[in-house]
């Protein structure tokens, strides 16, 4: 037999939910033939089969999350039906002592569970504890099972409980743990709770991460789009005609922030105790709304596209994130983020910055406003605003101004000359 | 407080139910004279004469019978059957008339009358004097089912099975007669029908059971307490009615539960108890429950090693209660 690890789908992701077996108990199933569809926070992702034979057993029911590394099936490899001990030494949990050998005193002895399933499986008693004490599955983890087979125990979750209330270090997960359990409105009133899907959970998982750790500072600088508003006025039917998709804001704005970038590459770092990384390549994740919240793919090396370039790599990445097909590659590596809540009409945004990102750039809604301009003249412009949030660890205000100038200079700048190409 | 052996503790509850209410009187093989085969009634033929203590013939059914008519013509009789093997001749008149009496006539009968009889083996007693009947019995709507463990329960539940107003079985395990001393409170002591006790209070695991097998769970608990593991020893007392609220307290309490009977294995007290909690206490369940029970052979041999290997011993039952604390 061989056992069946919820995958690690993309670094940072810790746990998967199963979203549909696309094989069912007593299937016969080639390799790299596709198992199971798990959704991460991030994607969704069909799971191949690591060999050959007949599927035994699912241990872990559709819509149920799991983290990294747990059994969810078993499969019994070709050429070996019921034998248990020749293929052991494949599997990394080979150190498990030997199962015991089937009892031959008959029927008064019970099935005794296989070994190392005691892991997984949760007595009653243990998960009414999990939800009172609403321990999340990251805990129930770090939970050693005494019982036979690993099997957590009532004991084992009681001690973990006792521990995690003890007075806390600074380490902010411990703080997490013990933070008062949130007291739900009572029955009888308007509320009710809309479980967490894991898209939601990652969100918020993430942005408290980001708040927590990260000390943000933000900035805005005011541009003049004028220039920009007229030439795309003027191309962009021509350009919906030749290239297919829509001549928005967003690539224009991430073409510019890729020069501000490349004024100011302090901004395209990352933060760590031993020291601030550059990255080399300007990978910028455009913020997009789904129907359960907000999913960011990244347009990767931007820095090599032209506009027209932008405009169809974040189409394709946007219509692709409302359809819930991008892939894991599609959501990671970005080194600086894009957001576009002006699209709703906001005029000054503070986004959190995403973490191990440096910034995030929000480009609010572009109006219409009367300017003086450089003869003292008053003007009707278009004007936007551009709200950075920085992490003030890697770099200051000033390298955060320069940045927001150099974008801006480029956007003002805007004639028909730059190239669209 | 007095201390008593279990079948002293019998014969003193009889001799005080006997002084109380001139309605009690006895009947049974050899219970006059002879004082009965274990000598429960010893001395009572002598103080209460032979109108109040009846030798019986050799015929269970016609004992039994007695008792139902006596009964229904409002004395309490005290009917004894010499060993629980010996009960089969009476069962129609246990089960089709006495059990269902009440129910017959609308209510308008009861038959207050108790059924003594001990049971159980580990005496050598052999295939005819080791039986144990009380799933048989409990299966029995109609019939209540006692089955105390030491002296104070057996003359409290006793008394209780003199005054009930419905047929009492009451079991006495013969190998606890003289080997369980304990203290039997002075004055009335009766104790309710129906209602189990926790004999020692534990959080890891739970041990229920009765009669001789639970004196052998009290001292895995002590042995149980020396490794660490608190062990809740919980006394059913009464088979039917049985208590289900202490069943399933003691479960919700230790998640861990051992069912322990010395009777057959298959639809024993133990499925029962085990129904009750999966029933009231499931959520609370930490490991399956287990049970260590007599297995499904036709009798306990007299061959001493069989009948040593037929009974859970205390060994046995450690054994079983260690494999449950480790679940």
């Amino acid at each position: 037999m061989a056992s069946v690890k919820m995958p690690q789908l993309g670094e940072s992701i810790t746990e998967g939910t199963i979203s549909k077996w696309l094989k069912q108990p007593g299937d016969q199933i080639k390799k790299y033939e596709g198992l199971v569809e798990v959704i991460t926070d991030k994607v969704n992702a069909e799971v191949p089969a690591p060999l050959a034979g007949v599927l035994k057993e699912i241990k872990v029911k559709e819509g149920t999350t799991v983290t990294v590394g747990t059994e969810i099936a078993v499969i019994e490899e070709s050429g070996t039906p019921g034998a248990a001990l020749p293929t052991r030494g494949r599997e990394p949990e080979a150190a498990v002592p030997a199962p015991q050998p089937v009892s031959q005193r008959g029927v008064s002895e019970p099935a005794r569970a296989s070994e190392g399933e005691g892991r997984t499986r949760l007595s009653p008693a243990v998960r009414a504890l999990i939800e009172e004490h609403r321990i999340s599955d990251a805990e129930l983890a770090r939970i050693q099972g005494s019982g036979i087979g690993g099997r957590i125990s009532k004991k084992d979750v009681e001690d973990f409980v006792a521990r995690r209330a003890q007075p806390v270090a600074a380490d902010g997960e411990q703080r997490e743990a013990a933070a008062p359990k949130p007291t739900f409105a009572q029955e009888g009133t308007e509320s009710t709770v809309v479980p967490l899907s894991p898209m939601r959970r990652s969100i918020a998982g993430n942005m408290a991460k980001s708040k927590q750790t990260i000390p943000h500072a933000w900035t805005v600088a005011e541009v003049d789009m004028t220039n920009v508003v007229r030439f795309r006025q003027k191309v962009k039917d021509s350009f919906r005609q030749c290239e297919g998709v829509e001549l928005t804001f967003v690539p224009i704005i991430v073409k510019a922030v890729v020069e501000g970038l490349k004024a100011v590459p302090v901004l395209n770092a990352s933060w760590s105790d031993n020291g601030v990384l550059m990255h080399r390549d300007i990978n910028i994740g455009v913020a997009v709304s789904v129907d359960d919240g907000l999913i960011v793919p990244v347009v990767h090396q931007a820095d090599r596209q032209s506009i027209a370039g932008l405009a169809k790599s974040i189409d394709d990445l946007a219509s692709r994130a409302r359809a819930n097909k991008l892939t894991i590659p599609d959501v990671q590596g970005a080194t600086f983020t894009v957001n576009n809540p002006g699209t709703f009409g906001t005029i000054l945004s503070y986004s959190i910055i995403a973490p191990p990102q440096a910034g995030i750039l929000a480009m609010d809604a572009i109006v219409k406003r009367p300017v003086v301009t450089d003869g003292d003249a008053i003007a009707i412009r278009s004007m936007m605003n551009l709200c950075l949030s920085f992490d003030h660890r890697v770099l200051d205000g000033v390298s955060a101004a320069r940045f927001l100038q150099g974008v801006r200079r480029w956007l003002e700048g805007f004639s028909e000359q730059v190239p669209l190409y | 407080m007095a201390s008593r052996t279990v079948i002293e503790a019998i014969r003193e509850a009889m001799d005080q139910e006997m002084a109380r209410d001139p309605s009690v009187f006895l009947i049974g093989e050899d219970v006059g004279q002879r004082g009965g085969v274990f000598l429960a009634s010893d001395g009572l033929h002598k103080k209460y004469g032979e109108y109040r203590v009846l030798d019986s013939p050799l015929a269970e059914s016609s004992i039994v019978g007695i008792a139902i008519g006596a009964a229904v013509n409002g004395m309490r009789p005290i009917a004894e059957i010499q060993f629980a093997d010996f009960i089969a001749p009476a069962f129609n008149q246990i089960v089709e008339e006495a059990a269902r009496f009440c129910y017959r006539s609308g209510g308008d009968f009861n038959l207050p009358m108790v059924i003594r009889t001990p049971y159980g083996g580990g005496v050598h007693g052999a295939l005819y004097h080791s039986q144990s009947i009380e799933a048989t019995y409990g299966h029995i709507p109609g019939l209540k089912v006692v089955a105390p463990s030491n002296p104070a329960d057996a003359a409290g539940l006793l008394k209780a099975a003199v005054r009930d107003p419905d047929p009492v079985l009451y079991l006495e395990h013969k190998r606890t007669y003289r080997l369980i001393r304990g203290e039997v409170p002075d004055g009335d002591g009766v104790v309710p029908i129906g209602k189990a006790e926790v004999k020692r209070e534990g959080n890891d695991i739970g041990l229920i059971a009765y009669g001789l097998m639970l004196n052998y769970c009290l001292e895995v608990a002590e042995k149980l307490a020396a490794e660490g593991v608190s062990a809740e020893v919980l006394d059913l007392r009464t088979i039917k009615p049985m208590d289900e609220a202490a069943v399933a307290a003691t479960a919700k309490k230790t998640g861990k539960v051992l069912v322990v009977h010395e009777d057959n294995r298959f639809a024993g007290i133990a499925a029962e108890v085990i129904a009750i909690i999966m029933e009231n206490a499931f959520d609370s369940l930490d490991a399956p429950v287990m049970r260590l029970t007599g297995p499904d052979v036709p009798a306990m041999p007299f061959n001493h090693v069989l009948e040593e290997a037929f009974l859970p011993t205390p060994e046995r039952i450690l054994a079983k209660a260690r494999e449950l604390a480790a679940y």
